[in-house]
């Protein structure tokens, strides 16, 4: 009973965001009012329920872990900024925020991205297989080429534009390639919502 | 002519959306079952599971949404049946909030095929963690400390599936299932590259040319492609699913786009070198 109702007005709000697609009307608006605030109520009560509870309010009050009152004061702090007076207390709480995670992604893209890379980088241009050596050369190419297009400190002319515009052709084959995927995605998306309105809602597929 | 190519290069975008909806609808009420061919970063995937010894520890992140859920949900099926077909221990974990009734649900799903499979010993969710990389990273020094209960509140150190493991060194393989932010990109930059655990990733196509380069230095063992890469694995693991379904309703939209494309392409320079003709001659 309650699946059924679920799966009509899952159908119902489906074809309200679809019809967007004709042009903006009041379904469309009553659909994506209803996600705004449904996922609002949904966040605020997950959040409560997965991250103040068992991580400071449970150990805080059950297990009397007083060392929390430190965070806890430091989140407080972050909502001085509803108020101008105070508003300079919140900077001590993102400067820490901001300070850890700068901290941990800096290591990250320096250890993973950077150096890996790099080190992905260097390949030999000739090898047995001639397959190889073409996927080799293409890619060492179109990684100098490349980075010659975004260096800036020498203008784009002579010889050095020549390499610069064949690097554009890499950089503009790179973006077809991230369009096409991106086209796609969009594409599943649709076919994963008619699906459900075919299949889930209507019984029309085997 | 003329005025034909000037239409066209009006047309109306309503007109393409009643085209792009024929493209889909059609193909999934009359499958035709078009052929597709498994491609080297699925295989690998695939591979990185079957070479498993069994019995392994698998970690699966399962970092996405509702609204990725076309994409995802297939390959997170396969995922799950995959590894439990291959009699291996599945540790389930998840960096997005809305993510965790979709594993219960996939989970639910798959085990219908395995109904000797026990929660405890064969599968565990350890739910979700708010924290994006600060999660991952401090997973690297201790899991049980980051995860003290899994998402039915049983303390870690009381389920068995769970004896053992310490930190990445104890899991034989990570595999991600990710809609975006934080997800593979994340788990490779705090996790693989620090300590260098197996990591296997099943993405939306939106963010897959993003990961190629990761498969190239073998920062990632396989990758899997949005619905296309999920419909392979499907091939690969011969269960079809939705996302096998949903190939010939893919093939044919792509056709349409790129039709439209090029009729697009076609009016717009021939309308402009008419112009510039009309100009000239002026």
């Amino acid at each position: 009973m309650w699946e059924t109702i679920g799966i009509w007005l899952g159908a119902f709000l489906t074809l309200c965001i679809f019809s967007f697609l004709y042009k903006d009307n009041p379904f469309y608006k009553l659909a994506e009012h209803l996600f705004v605030g449904i996922s609002a109520g949904y966040w605020a009560t997950l959040e409560y329920h997965n991250v103040f509870r068992p991580n400071l309010w449970d150990p805080l009050t059950q297990e009397g872990r007083l060392l929390l009152l430190v965070p806890f004061a430091f989140g407080i702090l972050l909502f001085s900024r509803f108020t101008k007076k105070f508003s300079w207390l919140s900077r001590w709480p993102m400067a820490l925020i901001i300070g850890i995670y700068a901290g941990i992604t800096i290591v990250g893209y320096g250890s993973g991205d950077l150096i890996l890379q790099i080190q992905a980088n260097l390949l030999p241009l000739w090898t047995d297989n001639w397959l190889t050596s073409l996927n080799n050369i293409l890619l060492t190419v179109g990684v100098i080429t490349g980075l010659i297009y975004f260096f800036f400190s020498k203008e784009h002319k002579g010889a050095f534009g020549g390499v610069a515009k064949i690097g554009i052709w890499f950089l503009m084959i790179s973006f077809g390639a991230s369009f096409g995927y991106t086209v796609m995605s969009r594409m599943s998306l649709l076919i994963g919502r008619v699906y459900f309105l075919l299949g889930t809602w209507l019984h029309l597929l085997e | 002519m003329k005025k034909i190519l000037e239409k066209l290069e009006r047309l109306d975008r309503r007109i393409i959306f009643i085209f792009i909806f024929l493209a889909i609808i059609v193909p999934l009420l009359l499958p035709m079952n078009l052929d597709f061919s498994v491609t080297a970063p699925v295989q690998s995937f695939y591979d990185a599971i079957e070479d498993l010894p069994p019995e392994s520890k698998v970690l699966v992140s399962c970092d996405y949404d509702p609204g990725s859920m076309p994409e995802l949900f297939p390959m997170n099926l396969a995922v799950f049946h995959h590894l439990l077909s291959r009699g291996h221990k599945v540790i389930v974990m998840q960096l997005w909030a809305t993510g965790t009734l979709l594993v219960e649900r996939a989970m639910s799903e798959v085990l219908e095929d395995f109904p000797d499979k026990k929660y405890g010993e064969d599968w565990v969710n350890l739910g979700f963690k708010e924290g994006r990389e600060v999660v991952m990273v401090s997973m690297g020094t201790n899991i049980p400390k980051t995860f003290p209960t899994d998402s039915r509140g049983t303390k870690v150190e009381d389920i068995p599936i769970m004896q053992g493991v310490k930190n990445f060194d104890d899991i034989a393989l990570l595999m991600n299932i990710s809609g975006g932010l934080p997800g593979t990109k994340e788990w490779v930059l705090q996790v693989q590259s620090r300590y260098h655990v197996k990591l296997g990733s099943g993405c939306t196509a939106v963010v897959a040319p993003e990961f190629y380069p990761y498969i190239q230095s073998g920062q990632l063992v396989g990758l899997l492609g949005g619905m296309k890469g999920a419909a392979e694995y499907e091939k690969l693991l011969q269960r079809p699913g939705t996302a096998q379904r949903g190939m010939d309703a893919q093939s044919v939209s792509h056709i349409i786009v790129f039709l439209f494309i090029l009729i697009g392409n076609i009016a717009y320079f021939s309308v402009k070198s008419k112009k510039k003709k009309l100009k000239v001659s002026r």
